[in-house]
C-alpha cells in the first residue's frame, strides 16, 4: 500500500515536472525528469512484482509433464540463473540455434514440462502464456543486473546472426520507408523529445540493450526485449515480427554485441 | 627496358590492381542474400493493414538499405537515378493551388498517427512533421532527426521557385536527396494533394506563426 501510494505521488511529481514546459526545459529532454522519477522511485521498480512472480513460476510445476523450470539450461549450464541474461543472445548446441532469452526459454518450456512453443509465439503480448512469460524474463534479467554485457561472436553461427542482424539494421520497408537506421545511427537524435541511442556505437547499444527488459511507465507495463523490438517495428509501419523469429535474433544479436562492455540495467524503468 | 626495370614497373603495375580490386569490393553494391531475404521474408506476419508487401522493396528502399555504397563515391550514379525516379514522380498540384490553410497544416504536422497495424484503414494519417522538425516556435516538443522549420519563408523568401522546390520535397523527398530520412508523402499516399497544400501553407503563408 505504501509503495502504491509513493509511486502515485511519483508519478503526480513527474506530470508536474513535465507540464512545466518552459523552451529551456525543453532543450534539456525529458530525460532529467525521467531521471529524476528514477531516482524517486530508485527503491521500488515496479519490475519487482513481476520479477517475484517469475520466480515462483520458474520453482513452480507446470506443463503436461508436471515439471519445473529449475533444470532450464540459459547457456551457463543447467539451472544456473545469475549472469545468465548479461550473455545473451549465444549459440546452443542442442538446438543447433542461436537464441535469445525468450526464445531459449521457450525451448526449456517446451523440453522440461512440454508446452507447445507455438502457443507462446501466438499469445498477444502481455496476456495468457505471454504474461507468464514476461515474469519469467523479470526474474532472469535481475539477476544478471550489474554485470558487464559479455556476448560472443565466436562461433560461426553466432558470427553470422550478428552480420544478419547488421543487415536487417538498414533493411528500410514500409509506406515511410524506415529502418531501424532512420532513427537509431546518428548520435544526439530525438523523435519529438524523446532521446534516441546510436546503437551503431557502443555507448549508445549499451544504452538501448543494457536497459531492456524494463518497466514502461506510459503504459504500466513489464515489457520483454521481444515487445520492445514489436513496438519499434509497430512505428516503422512494418508488418508484425514474429516473437521468437531469426529476424528477431539477428537484431538482438547486433544490438548486444554491439553492447559489450556496457552494463546490464535491467529490468529498467522507461519512459 | 631492362629486366630489372620490367619487374618493378609489373609490380606497382599488380599493386594498383589489387588496389582498385580491394576498393572496389569494399565499396560496392550489396550482393543479394537468399538467407538474409529467407529471413526477412519468415520475420513477419501481416496484422490488420500492415500487410506482407510492405517488405516488397522498391529500388529507392534497397539502394537505401546499403548505406556504405549509397553514400560512397561509387554510389553516385545510381544516387542520381533515384534521385530522378523519384523527382519524375512529382505531380504539381491539379488545381494550381500550392497554399492552403496553415491551421490545418499545424494540426497535419502534429499528429504523428495512421498506417500502423493498430490503426484503421480509414485512420487520418498525420504527417508526423514535429517528430523530426521545429515549425512553429510555440511548439517545444519537437525532434530533430530533419533540420528546424523555424522562419522557413521568413529566411527563405517567397518565390516561386522556393514554392515549388517546396511541394517537390513534401511530395517526395527523396528526388533531392535519395536517402532523406524523410518519407515520400505523395508517392506512398501519405497525404492527400489538400494535406500537402496546407502543410505548404504552415511553411510559407506570411501569416503562419512559423514566418512570424
Amino acid at each position: 500500500m505504501q509503495r502504491k501510494l509513493s509511486l502515485g505521488l511519483a508519478s503526480g511529481v513527474v506530470a508536474a515536472l513535465l507540464t512545466v514546459s518552459s523552451s529551456v526545459l525543453a532543450q534539456k529532454s525529458a530525460t532529467d525528469d525521467i531521471a529524476k522519477y528514477r531516482e524517486m522511485i530508485a527503491d521500488g521498480n515496479p519490475s519487482e512484482l513481476y520479477e517475484a512472480a517469475g520466480e515462483e513460476l520458474w520453482k513452480k510445476p507446470a506443463g503436461p509433464k508436471n515439471a519445473t523450470l529449475e533444470k532450464c539450461d540459459l547457456g551457463l549450464g543447467a539451472g544456473v540463473v545469475k549472469g545468465a541474461a548479461a550473455q545473451l543472445p549465444r549459440y546452443f548446441k542442442d538446438t543447433n540455434k542461436v537464441q535469445d532469452l525468450e526464445s531459449r526459454l521457450m525451448t526449456c518450456m517446451q523440453n522440461l514440462q512440454g508446452r507447445d512453443p507455438q502457443e507462446m509465439v501466438d499469445a498477444p503480448f502481455q496476456k495468457g502464456p505471454k504474461k507468464d512469460m514476461e515474469a519469467i524474463v523479470a526474474y532472469v534479467v535481475t539477476l544478471s543486473k550489474g554485470d558487464k554485457i559479455k556476448v560472443s561472436t565466436n562461433h560461426p553461427k553466432e558470427k553470422e546472426m550478428y552480420e544478419l542482424g547488421k543487415r536487417a539494421f538498414f533493411f528500410q520497408g514500409g509506406p515511410m520507408d524506415f529502418s531501424c537506421a532512420s532513427c537509431h545511427a546518428e548520435d544526439g537524435k530525438r523523435v519529438r523529445l524523446q532521446d534516441l541511442p546510436n546503437i551503431t556505437t557502443q555507448k549508445g547499444a549499451a544504452l538501448g540493450w543494457g536497459y531492456w527488459p524494463a518497466y514502461r511507465v506510459s503504459s504500466g507495463q513489464f515489457w520483454t526485449m521481444q515487445q520492445r523490438l514489436n513496438d519499434c517495428f509497430r512505428q516503422q509501419r512494418f508488418p508484425f515480427p514474429i516473437y521468437g523469429s531469426d529476424l528477431t535474433m539477428a537484431l538482438s544479436m547486433y544490438m548486444a554485441k554491439n553492447a559489450n562492455g556496457g552494463t546490464v540495467e535491467t529490468p529498467g524503468l522507461k519512459r | 627496358m631492362n629486366m630489372k626495370n620490367m619487374k618493378s614497373l609489373l609490380a606497382i603495375g599488380s599493386f594498383t590492381l589489387v588496389a582498385v580490386a580491394m576498393q572496389g569490393s569494399a565499396i560496392a553494391q550489396q550482393v543479394n542474400d537468399p538467407k538474409f531475404n529467407k529471413m526477412i521474408k519468415d520475420g513477419f506476419k501481416a496484422e490488420g493493414i500492415a500487410s506482407l508487401d510492405r517488405i516488397n522493396q522498391d529500388a529507392t528502399q534497397k539502394f537505401c538499405s546499403d548505406p556504405i555504397f549509397s553514400g560512397s563515391k561509387q554510389g553516385e550514379k545510381m544516387r542520381e537515378k533515384i534521385q530522378k525516379i523519384n523527382m519524375d514522380s512529382i505531380k504539381q498540384p491539379s488545381d494550381g493551388k500550392y497554399i492552403g490553410d496553415w491551421k490545418k497544416g499545424e494540426a497535419i504536422a502534429q499528429s504523428g498517427r495512421g498506417a500502423t497495424w493498430t490503426d484503421k484503414a480509414d485512420t487520418p494519417i498525420g504527417g508526423g512533421c514535429y517528430n523530426c522538425h521545429q515549425i512553429d516556435p510555440k511548439e517545444i516538443s519537437y525532434g530533430n532527426l530533419g533540420p528546424s522549420l523555424t522562419g522557413y519563408a521568413k529566411l527563405r523568401g517567397y518565390s516561386q521557385e522556393i514554392v515549388t522546390y517546396t511541394w517537390n520535397r513534401i511530395n517526395n523527398s527523396k528526388a533531392y536527396n535519395a536517402c532523406s530520412n524523410m518519407p515520400r508523402f505523395a508517392h506512398f499516399k501519405l497525404l492527400t494533394e489538400q494535406q500537402m497544400q496546407d502543410v505548404m501553407a504552415l511553411l510559407l503563408d506570411p501569416a503562419s506563426p512559423v514566418n512570424q
